[in-house]
């Protein structure tokens, strides 16, 4: 059976004395190559993205980096706040790292035409190293089924918001089927093995019995003959490298891009204390000369450029904002968390993070295009090429997120505080806010009296009485 | 406990009788000018008054810190204010300061610095726990009987990481306690907070004040304690709105150590 395929994906064991390639190997190679070369220039464009917000300044300890790194990307601290999820997600998440070091087998393996290398120089190593990858992925297996049936089965309210449109919800769904099949591609490339190193075929050399296996092989695979074997050996190799290599391809346009950019994520996130907003020097230099406190500054550039304060589209937004919009796995702990959200309210934080992914996704796409009708309309003449500077596609951040949604925020922290990969989505809200107010002098009419007052009463509230009155009453 | 008569001065005025106090109380907006607030303010001072702690205020001298111009997006505004009050402190060569609101606290710690302003701040919940470990302070047993629960400030709690000084003043209390479900990191907002205090809620299926009063009521407390001036106004809104105003009270943890101690 399947004897000509087999044939074709044949990746000789035997052939020790500098065979000819194989076709397989000569498949191997080429897909491995266009994975790779396709990762390169997409993940490079995905770094071009985040860089073209605002540069910013990494301030504080190295050790504190070290320690978000180790004990929030590494060690998964802030995903134990809720203890199920968590406990499968660190199933799935180390049966992922410790895979890659089979991985390392599997490309030398795919380009050398060789079978499972590292078995017989490895010896018992091997057997414990595969055995603990069996174990894992065993976990990682019931892992992503309890997470199908919790995302498609169950009500769970934070996988059901308003932004977990199609896309996001097949997104999802995708990744874990999957998983599914690399999972089935690893035990029957394992479990054919078994049976075939039983059956003393030759060019199988002895992996020790693997704890799986061992024991799932000869169950499911027993009894059937050698070239169905070696089909359903040779079909699980390729169906798990098939796989991993579709992940890197298809990560870059998914948010489980979080499996690797949540590293830099928590390296980066800043370290200020959470009650401190960004300063504004430029505003700042401005009140105190005008209140005599420093020289008068020359006013910068002339009338033409007004300056622009707070952020209205991704280039006002700094690279950390970015990097977190691109790193967010949509989990939705922070909306869950979000006051506002909580009493229906429209605004939503992990819409507002994947919202800044959108527009910075879109404006990567138009710069890319070059299509000079995306340059601003003053400088169409002029300008020969499409940069980030002359940039002007008539849309904004505003075009995907609501004042409604800007004005609903309370500022509690909560979704920064439950971020478990150290986004902040509160900060690209306040940047908002601040353009809305400095720069279009709008916002909600409510406010607009409290700014009156605390300029002509410092007090939020238009008072009459004297700041000091509460001492008469004090007996 | 100091048998004097409680007069609280300005630091003018103690300026001009040549007097440096201990402690700078920053009175704030609600403190001031809120008529639940200046309640919580008279408190204060007779807390430390009886602890026997020198303090001033800045009287008309303060202004507001500018956390909600700056939260709502207006860094002019909380430019202004708060390089005025950074001067006014310096000129004073104020080094330590205690304020009974949480946003005032947060500010002049957090944000002052970068602007020129750098002192050592405290919560009123932090000097009380002080003052009860140092002895003093002694809180008289409180009733028995009333159950009390406690709701953290976002800007005390989840912003400063400050969630044990108000629980060391409720032990101190000696009353039966219970904590909200969703307490310390995982509290939920009253709905004040970044300037939301100042205009109406964006609309929604109810405001955030009632949702947490919902949950508070879940315990069935006789007393809500709480933190801040404006954590409290939010609280009874929504016991208002429950028709709960009679049954349960809201009150700052210094209102409590001062009507336990009958002072």
């Amino acid at each position: 059976m399947c004897d000509d395929f087999v044939e074709w994906l044949y990746i000789s064991p035997q052939n020790d004395n500098a065979p000819p390639m194989e076709v397989g190997q000569i498949v191997f190679i080429i897909i491995l190559a266009l994975t790779f070369g396709f990762a390169f220039f997409k993940y490079r464009e995905l770094i071009n993205t985040i860089l073209l917000a605002k540069k910013v300044e990494i301030e504080g300890p190295m050790s504190r980096r070290f320690k978000n790194l180790f004990l929030v990307a590494f060690g998964q601290k802030k995903m134990f706040k809720n203890f199920l999820p968590a406990i499968f997600h660190l199933f799935i998440y180390t049966a992922f790292l410790i895979t890659q070091i089979k991985l390392i087998e599997i490309i030398i393996d795919g380009v050398m035409g060789s079978h499972r290398i590292l078995a017989t120089p490895l010896g018992g190593f091997y057997t414990f190293v595969v055995s603990f990858i069996e174990i894992l992925s065993v976990l990682a297996f019931v892992a992503t089924l309890v997470f199908l049936y919790r995302r498609n089965l169950l009500t769970i309210p934070r996988f059901n918001k308003v932004e977990m449109t199609h896309w996001p919800k097949l997104d999802a769904n995708i990744i874990l089927l999957a998983e599914l099949v690399l999972l089935v591609g690893i035990f029957s490339y394992n479990g054919a093995d078994i049976v075939l190193q039983q059956m003393g075929v030759v060019g199988y050399p002895d992996t020790g019995a693997l704890v799986v296996s061992s024991v799932m092989g000869p169950l499911l695979f027993g009894g059937l003959d050698q070239s169905t074997l070696i089909f359903i050996e040779k079909a699980g190799w390729w169906i798990h490298i098939l796989a991993v290599f579709g992940f890197i391809v298809y990560l870059p346009y998914s948010k489980h891009l979080h499996i690797f950019f949540a590293f830099p994520n928590t390296w980066f996130a800043k370290l200020r204390p959470r009650g401190r907003m960004e300063n504004m020097p430029e505003i700042m230099n401005e009140v105190k000369s005008m209140m005599g406190l420093s020289e008068a500054e020359e006013p910068a550039g002339d009338m033409e450029d007004i300056p622009e304060f707070g952020a209205k589209d991704i280039f006002d937004m700094d690279r950390i904002n970015l990097l977190g919009a691109f790193s967010c796995t949509e989990c939705g702990r922070c909306t869950a968390a979000c006051p506002a959200n909580i009493t229906g309210k429209k605004l939503s934080p992990r819409k507002i993070v994947m919202d800044i992914r959108d527009r910075a996704e879109e404006v990567s796409a138009k710069l890319k295009s070059g299509d000079k009708k995306y340059i601003r309309e003053d400088k169409r003449e002029e300008d020969q090429k499409l940069t980030p500077e002359n940039f002007d596609d008539g849309k904004s951040l505003f075009d995907y997120i609501s004042s409604e949604e800007l004005h609903a925020c309370t500022t509690c922290n909560a979704c920064v505080e439950a971020c478990p990969i150290l986004i902040d989505p509160m900060e690209p809200i306040l940047k908002m806010r601040r353009y809305e107010i400095l720069t279009l002098s709008s916002g909600p009419s409510d406010w607009m009296p409290m700014f009156t007052s605390l300029e002509n009463n410092a007090s939020p509230w238009q008072m009459s009485d004297e700041r000091d009155k509460w001492k008469e009453d004090l007996d | 406990m100091s048998e004097k008569k409680l007069i609280v001065k300005t630091m003018a005025e103690l300026a001009a009788e040549g007097k440096t106090p201990e402690i700078l109380f920053w009175v704030g907006c609600a403190g001031s000018f809120d008529a639940r607030a200046q309640k919580i303010t008279r408190a204060f001072c007779k807390v430390l008054h009886n602890a026997g702690v020198s303090f001033g205020i800045l009287g008309t001298e303060e202004s507001c810190t500018g956390d909600p111009a700056r939260r709502a997006g207006n860094e002019f505004v909380f430019q202004m204010l708060a390089l005025q009050n950074i001067q006014t402190l310096n000129a004073y060569e104020v080094e330590k300061i205690v304020t009974a609101c949480p946003h005032c606290f947060n500010t002049i710690k957090n944000e002052y610095p970068e602007l020129g302003g750098n002192y050592e701040v405290l919560h009123h919940t932090q000097l009380l726990r002080k003052l009860i470990e140092e002895g003093r302070i002694k809180v008289a047993p409180g009733d028995k009987d009333s159950k009390i629960t406690y709701h953290d400030s976002c800007y005390l709690g989840r912003v400063n990481g400050e969630y044990e000084a108000p629980r060391k003043v409720i032990d101190s209390l000696n009353m039966d306690f219970k904590e909200l479900k969703r307490s310390r990191a995982n509290g939920l907002c009253c709905g004040a907070g970044g300037a939301q205090m100042f205009k109406e809620d964006e609309p929604g299926d109810k405001r955030v004040n009632t949702e947490r009063v919902e949950e508070a009521l879940d315990e069935d407390p006789n007393i809500i304690l709480a933190n801040c001036p404006f954590c409290i106004t939010m609280l009874s809104d929504g016991l208002k709105e429950k028709d709960k105003q009679e049954d349960v009270m809201v009150y700052d943890l210094t209102e409590l150590i001062v009507k336990n101690n009958n002072w």
